[in-house]
């Protein structure tokens, strides 16, 4: 044995008593504990969801009629606009699809799925969440800052996000590029902690491959990220000191803005895919359960994860096809675009295929579940379109491309959102939640979504340009055709925000008054339904050692349909 | 050395002196780097700053960071690294080095102060 | 709050490497594409751009030079001090983890004379994007060196007392790779001048 290894037998470890921390804020708010990160993660989120479908329902409600004083809001200003359209953009990918799909599913799921009791480093994990939550409070003043909130796109172009003179907000700018450099530093040791545990910590007996499906995607998005993030991380560094000490890396004399759009999108893309990918875990997961059959392939699916995961880093071109790239670059990242959606589609064919023959149980996890195979699927559809660089140049920049990242990134993270809550709300609370309305609240919120998104896909094809103020300058835009889209697409916003308050009473009533859910309410292999419902400060009284993989579902010849992969026989 | 690797692969049984004699190679190789651009010469310059720089690095991350007997994979995580810069860096290169197009020609010139620093 | 205590999960090594160890290439995976990121905007630029040759030539080669030496020394020291650790020797653990951070010390004494005098004769950050470039690649650079002696300086009592041995082992792979970045910064901003 190394000598400078920890060396710590593990038995010897097991021994200790896990001691919960006692006392409020010991053990809720500076707790090392990975549920309560989680936790604190998810509900971060889940307020900043609040706040950016507030920023939505205050831009459509304009939208919808330019002149008008907006409930709860009052007259929207032309920059007002502009940094609510921004602030929307950030806060959906960076402060709520990042925290709850990727931070708190990882926190909760990864050591309760492997049959450890914490994450590697608790502490660090702690300091994750710190740091996102200043970055959190950051975002949130500069909205009260000298000149209102950053108001130039999510994604921050120079040189109208370089100098203060173009973007007129001299604090915004900063504030916002500085938030988010420490959210990227937040889940960059979140994401050291995920891979770390998940490659050095599993349960005795658990081999590579009868981890999760979940996992497997959780740690790969995760170092999707890390590798893509770097230079967006030295692009921030760079636009902050062309913000503040006035250098020229993206500006005209000698700098280039074009190489901003490379660092970002050398990110910004494969972030999709990071969104994406524990996304569709937990769908395996939940089609898994709900069709009490093995999911289809699951070696291909790894691979075929491994294969997005690459393939995710050589699209990024694709968003820039108007921005003067050379032709030839925007001939193959065309290609390259077209070529991932061959991988995603396995995944999908994968997942239907478990489905197959499957003795389907349409509960509310699983209603969100299919609900996202459905949509995302048209919303990868109409990236085909948005992917062939000669289609691009016309739909750039208009309503078709806002409603197709809408048709991906609402599926994955609203319905995502839901379906994980849905599925875990019993094994987090140890209650059930109430299943008449959840129904009421897919429904309503589905139906409503795609009103809200398909005139959008119309208006755009009909040549309505984003981030415009007031259509009303405009002749062929401001037609009452082109008008109705828009009105439409708002009522059907308002119609989806009323579907949610039976979400909210349904969380409400079960948590106070929900049937208990005792430790396995939904007959799943996987060990995080192996541990109490809610799981105590670490997880097990005794470590579970692991025996199968976590997909034995209906094995011929056993009573029982499912076979926990912690259970002896 | 990569003999040893699967049967002694957590034994750092170098003795002192090892690390002594890397180190001696080190030093050796920076000087060709720094003599070396001063021959002159595109190529001996690229060789002797550049090539010296990947043998140096390699070795500092072989010998004293015992990557050559740390488990291979750590090398994949590293170089995975390195080949999407890569990724980067073609993707990147023909727009950003790019100084005209069909249409177009870029006006961005070092700016005149540039020509001579005002000290001394 | 009560005591910390060390989950399980921690100790647990799957992999074959401690769980610190594989923490810690993985950190460095995410350094390298930022640094990397940061230095291949560089080398972009300046293949772009030949008349930066002349800029480069401003700066200071026989600095930097010293400098790399400075680095590979301090690389030699904490090599040693974890072959120390490893002996649980604490004396020569603890003398040449000191050695390393005095290292570092020199190395930024060295650089802000260089700032210093560069500034002072008129090169400074604004002046042009290669000199935008050089502070903000070795600022980054220095940052790193700053947060090494910092750890250093932490662990250095625990190591006193023989408490956490591995840790020297960690921070003197990060102090490698900072090594290892100063090794490609060198030739890119101090020698290659003439080309």
């Amino acid at each position: 044995m190394n000598p400078s290894s920890v060396t710590a037998p593990a038995h010897q470890a097991d021994a200790h008593a896990h001691h919960e921390p006692q006392g409020f804020f010991s053990k809720y708010l500076f707790s090392c504990d990975h549920k309560v990160i989680a936790l604190q993660y998810t509900l971060t989120g889940m307020f900043m969801a609040v706040v950016g479908v507030y920023m939505s329902y205050v831009f459509r409600m304009h939208l919808a009629n330019p002149t008008a004083h907006i409930p709860f809001y009052g007259v929207l200003s032309p920059a007002a606009y502009n940094s609510l359209v921004t602030n929307h953009g950030t806060i959906m990918i960076f402060w709520v699809a990042m925290p709850v799909l990727l931070a708190g599913l990882g926190n909760y799921c990864i050591p309760l799925m492997i049959g450890c009791d914490d994450m590697v480093f608790p502490r660090v994990n702690r300091l994750s969440f710190q740091i996102f939550f200043l970055s959190t409070v950051l975002l949130l003043l500069g909205f009260i800052a000298p000149g209102g909130a950053f108001g130039g796109a999510w994604t921050s172009y120079p040189p109208l996000s370089a100098k203060a003179d173009y973007n007129m907000t001299p604090w915004g700018n900063k504030i916002w590029l500085l938030a988010v450099a420490l959210e990227i530093v937040a889940f960059l040791l979140g994401g050291i902690n995920f891979i770390t545990t998940a490659m050095n910590s599993r349960a005795k007996g658990m081999k590579m491959f009868d981890m999760p499906v979940l996992v497997w995607m959780i740690v790969i998005a995760t170092i999707i990220f890390m590798m893509s993030v770097g230079p967006l991380v030295a692009g921030a560094v760079m636009l902050l000191l062309d913000q503040t000490v006035g250098t020229h890396f993206f500006g005209a004399q000698g700098g280039d803005p074009v190489l901003w759009q490379h660092l970002f999108w050398f990110f910004g893309h494969p972030e999709v895919y990071v969104l994406l990918l524990p996304e569709l875990g937990v769908v395996c997961e939940i089609i898994c359960v709900f069709s009490r059959k093995p999911l289809f392939g699951y070696k291909t699916m790894v691979y075929t994860t491994f294969m997005v995961g690459i393939l995710s880093m050589v699209v990024w071109a694709h968003h820039q096809f108007v921005a003067g790239i050379d032709p030839r670059m925007a001939s193959i990242f065309s290609l390259t675009t077209i070529i991932i959606s061959i991988p995603v589609a396995v995944i999908m064919f994968g997942m239907i295929a478990t489905m197959f023959k499957g003795s389907i149980d349409f509960k509310v996890p699983m209603l969100w579940a299919v609900g996202i195979i459905v949509e995302f699927l048209l919303g990868g559809v109409t990236g085909i379109y948005l992917g062939s660089s000669a289609l691009d140049v016309y739909f750039h920049d208009t309503y078709f491309v806002v409603a197709h990242f809408h048709y991906t990134l609402i599926p994955l993270v609203a319905f995502g959102g839901f379906a994980i809550f849905t599925y875990y709300f019993p094994k987090v609370t140890g209650k059930m939640l109430d299943e008449r309305l959840g129904q009421i609240h897919f429904w309503g919120t589905a139906i409503a979504f795609n009103f809200v998104f398909i005139p959008l896909f119309f208006s755009g094809l009909a040549g309505e340009h984003r981030r415009i103020y007031d259509y009303s300058g405009f002749a062929e835009l401001a037609t009452p055709g082109m008008l109705k889209m828009r009105v439409i697409a708002t009522h059907a916003l308002l119609v989806m925000m009323a579907f949610q308050l039976p979400f909210i009473w349904n969380v409400l009533k079960s948590l106070f008054a929900g049937a208990p859910a005792g430790a396995n309410p939904w007959k799943a292999n996987t060990l995080e339904w192996a541990a109490d419902s809610p799981p105590p400060h670490g997880n097990w009284p005794e470590l579970p050692e692991v025996h199968r993989g976590p997909y034995e579902y209906s094995v011929p010849g056993r009573e029982d349909d499912y076979w926990p992969q912690n259970a002896a026989n | 050395m990569s003999d040893s690797v699967h049967t002694e692969a957590h034994d750092h049984s170098h003795p002192p002196s090892f690390y002594y004699k890397v180190y001696g190679v080190l030093l050796c190789l920076l000087v060709v780097s720094i003599v070396g651009p001063m021959m002159g010469g595109l190529t001996v310059l690229l060789v002797t700053a550049f090539g010296v720089a990947v043998v140096k690095a390699l070795m500092v991350a072989a010998y004293f960071m015992h990557l050559n007997i740390e488990r291979k994979y750590i090398w994949w995580v590293l170089v995975m690294a390195v080949c999407f810069l890569l990724v980067l860096f073609y993707g990147v290169a023909p727009d950003v080095m790019k100084s005209h197009g069909v249409n177009w020609k870029s006006l961005s010139t070092p700016p005149p102060a540039a020509a001579e620093p005002a000290h001394h | 709050m009560s005591a910390f205590q060390i989950p399980v999960a921690t100790t647990r090594s799957v992999t074959g490497i401690p769980t610190g160890r594989l923490a810690i290439w993985w950190v460095l995976a995410s350094e390298i594409v930022i640094f990397g990121g940061l230095v291949t905007c560089y080398i972009l630029f300046r293949l772009r751009h030949p008349e930066w040759a002349a800029e480069a030539a401003h700066t200071k080669l026989a600095a930097g030079a010293f400098n790399t030496f400075v680095l590979l020394t301090s690389s030699l020291s904490v090599v040693l001090a974890h072959l120390a650790a490893t002996k649980k020797d604490t004396v020569n653990a603890k003398r040449y983890l000191t050695y390393t951070i005095l290292g570092g010390l020199v190395f930024l004494c060295v650089k802000a004379y260089e700032y210093t005098s560069e500034i002072s004769h008129g090169f400074t950050i604004t002046r042009s994007v290669f000199w935008s470039f050089y502070y903000t690649a070795t600022a980054l650079h220095a940052l790193h060196v700053v947060g090494g002696m910092t750890i250093m300086a932490i662990i250095l009592p625990d190591v006193a007392k023989g408490k956490f041995l591995p840790r020297v082992e960690y921070i003197g792979i990060y102090w490698h790779f900072v090594d290892l970045v100063w090794l490609f910064l060198f030739p890119l901003f101090y020698i290659a001048s003439a080309a």
